[in-house]
């Protein structure tokens, strides 16, 4: 079923007329309302009348995740607090997070962006949809929430971990659908195997996964394990969080709501835009968000577009799974990571500069990381006792500052590869 | 009566402990006695030098990690109970120890200890007459 047929069926032409119109209000209103935003322009000499077309929306300046984060916690919401009904929260590259408010109207919008997935991924009003996302400050909990009760399907909203309870859930309420990250259901999946249960005993028959890159080997994994049907979802919480788009059941491409977002690739380096079809990074400009409107915000997610018509029959452009970042964050666990997350953790404990290098794994699905650090003479403590205190200090903080478990290992002192530019920290050893 | 322990922290990899005792005899410092601490990931190596300043520095400038600590040398005769009774008395006296280590020669058994509190052990054990090295004894044995 397809949610919203006008639009997602639209011809090229009326759904660049509907994109251009969005585009000038939102250029207009960001200008007048966000001081942030006016002073940006400014900077380049552009006033909102210069946005005429599509084709003007090269013209306007881009936005970052530092952008955001210098405007911590409110400074680039674009309505007053009193408009403001809800806050979601995704880490930044140092200590503090990105902080996105949403207006009602936003919550609806995300709302329906969600009901066109799960119905891009075949779920009905029939459906028992259990959401194994993280409910909270995370966007997935409460995204794919809030879109199956739109759509009209039941929600089990168990929130993410406890195994053991996702699989009785599974069994006894028979859920025919799954939200959570792939690597979290190749988990659930491992279970199973162990507890004897044959996945075909079960209802399930969708999952909808993301917040984390996977390949299409992990997904035929997941299809042949659980017998399902296993559906990528993308979204980024500064944009509006899971739904920006998603695959149908065809599997090709993740059609982008872009009556609502308008997708752009464009070469990291050159920050110009590719030739069609080329790999580049993706950059959306909000057009219809009220508390954050982002302008040409740069996702650093590598793909490219396809504007073929879907066998779907839906006409929104697709873009491909991600194949990668053009900065070095790391998704763990559907968490991100910043490797300068660490060094501030390791900063804070000593005077000098800290050396130190991630490893990323996949133990059987789940990513681990360890973190070797490098034993410092002002650390150094002839006791064993002592330096394993300081393993744990370290661990311990790195915990609470990342949200994901760490190991942590201490080194010899100039162990770890110096290098004349930016220093490597980060061995990713995850086939993904 | 304090002795200069030289304390290295190693990672757990093969050829460490080798590249320790060449860049030592290649500076011409002589080890008298060694221990080495270890856990799943490292080891700290505890080693009693000929000149534990220099043996520091040529350390230093090969990039390990390495500190001085101050232990004391309790020499017994090297007989049944000689060590129970200066246990004894270290225990009865309360002198938490951090760890020990231990080499016999003939005639005499020489303790290496590393107490919580060093000038207070050293005063104990001067108190019941028990036979601590001298640092000078030491470094040339």
């Amino acid at each position: 079923m397809i949610w919203n047929e006008n639009i997602e069926c639209a011809s090229r032409d009326s759904m660049s007329q509907l994109q251009t119109e969005r585009l000038i209000r939102t250029v207009k209103r960001v200008y007048h309302d966000v001081p942030y935003y006016r002073k940006k322009m400014q900077e380049v000499g552009l006033v909102p009348e210069d946005i005429r077309t599509l084709d003007d929306l090269v013209k306007l300046p881009f936005t970052t995740k530092t952008d955001l984060r210098d405007n911590y916690p409110f400074g680039t919401f674009a309505v007053p607090m009193s408009e403001i009904v809800r806050i979601h929260a995704s880490s930044g590259t140092t200590g503090r997070p990105t902080v996105v408010g949403y207006t009602r109207n936003d919550i609806a919008m995300w709302a329906e962006n969600v009901t066109r997935s799960l119905c891009m991924a075949g779920v009905t009003k029939n459906d028992l949809v259990q959401v194994a996302y993280g409910y909270g400050l995370f966007t997935g909990g409460l995204g794919l929430h809030y879109g199956t009760e739109n759509l009209g399907a039941s929600v089990i909203p168990i929130s993410g971990g406890n195994t053991q309870k996702q699989i009785q859930l599974l069994q006894d309420f028979g859920s025919t659908v799954i939200c959570c990250t792939p690597s979290y259901v190749l988990h659930i999946a491992e279970v199973l195997e162990e507890m004897k249960i044959d996945a075909s005993s079960l209802k399930l028959r969708v999952g909808i996964f993301g917040a984390e890159p996977w390949s299409e080997n992990m997904r035929r994994d997941i299809e042949k394990k659980l017998k399902i049907k296993a559906i990528d979802i993308y979204g980024l919480s500064e944009v509006m969080g899971p739904g920006v788009s998603c695959e149908c059941t065809h599997q090709a491409g993740m059609h982008i709501n872009e009556d609502h977002f308008i997708p752009e690739i464009i070469n990291p380096e050159t920050l110009l835009p590719v030739e069609p079809g080329e790999v580049g990074e993706l950059v959306f400009s909000t057009i219809t968000k009220e508390g954050i409107p982002l302008l040409r915000y740069r996702t650093r997610d590598l793909t490219r577009l396809i504007y073929d018509k879907c066998e779907c029959g839906r006409t929104l452009v697709r873009m491909e799974k991600c194949k990668g970042r053009s900065d070095d964050m790391l998704i763990i666990r559907g968490v991100n990571v910043f490797p300068s997350q660490i060094e501030s953790v390791l900063l804070e404990m000593s005077e000098t500069e800290p050396h130190y290098l991630i490893f990323v794994e996949r133990e059987g699905n789940l990513d681990t990381v360890k973190v070797q650090v490098e034993v410092q003479e002002q650390f150094f403590s002839d006791e064993i006792k002592e330096l394993q205190n300081l393993t744990k200090k370290i661990k311990y903080k790195l915990e609470s500052t990342l949200g994901i478990s760490v190991t942590v290992q201490l080194v010899e002192p100039k162990t770890i590869e110096r290098s004349a530019g930016k220093a490597k920290r980060v061995i990713d050893n995850r086939k993904i | 009566m304090i002795i200069k322990q030289l304390s290295v922290f190693l990672e757990n990899k093969s050829g460490r402990l080798c590249e320790v005792t060449n860049i030592l005899g290649e500076a011409g410092i002589n080890m008298s006695a060694f221990s080495i601490a270890d856990t799943s990931d490292f080891g700290i190596l505890r080693v009693i030098v000929s000149d534990p300043d220099k043996a520091l520095q040529v350390l230093r400038n090969n990039h390990f990690s390495v500190n001085l600590t101050e232990v004391i040398c309790l020499s017994c005769p090297n007989v049944p109970g000689a060590m129970a009774k200066a246990l004894n008395i270290l225990n009865e006296e309360q002198i938490p120890i951090e760890y020990m280590y231990a080499f016999s020669m003939g005639e005499v058994a020489n303790v290496v200890i590393k107490p919580t509190n060093v000038r207070k052990c050293i005063e104990v054990l001067q108190k019941y007459e028990l036979d601590l090295l001298k640092s000078s004894d030491l470094y040339k044995m």
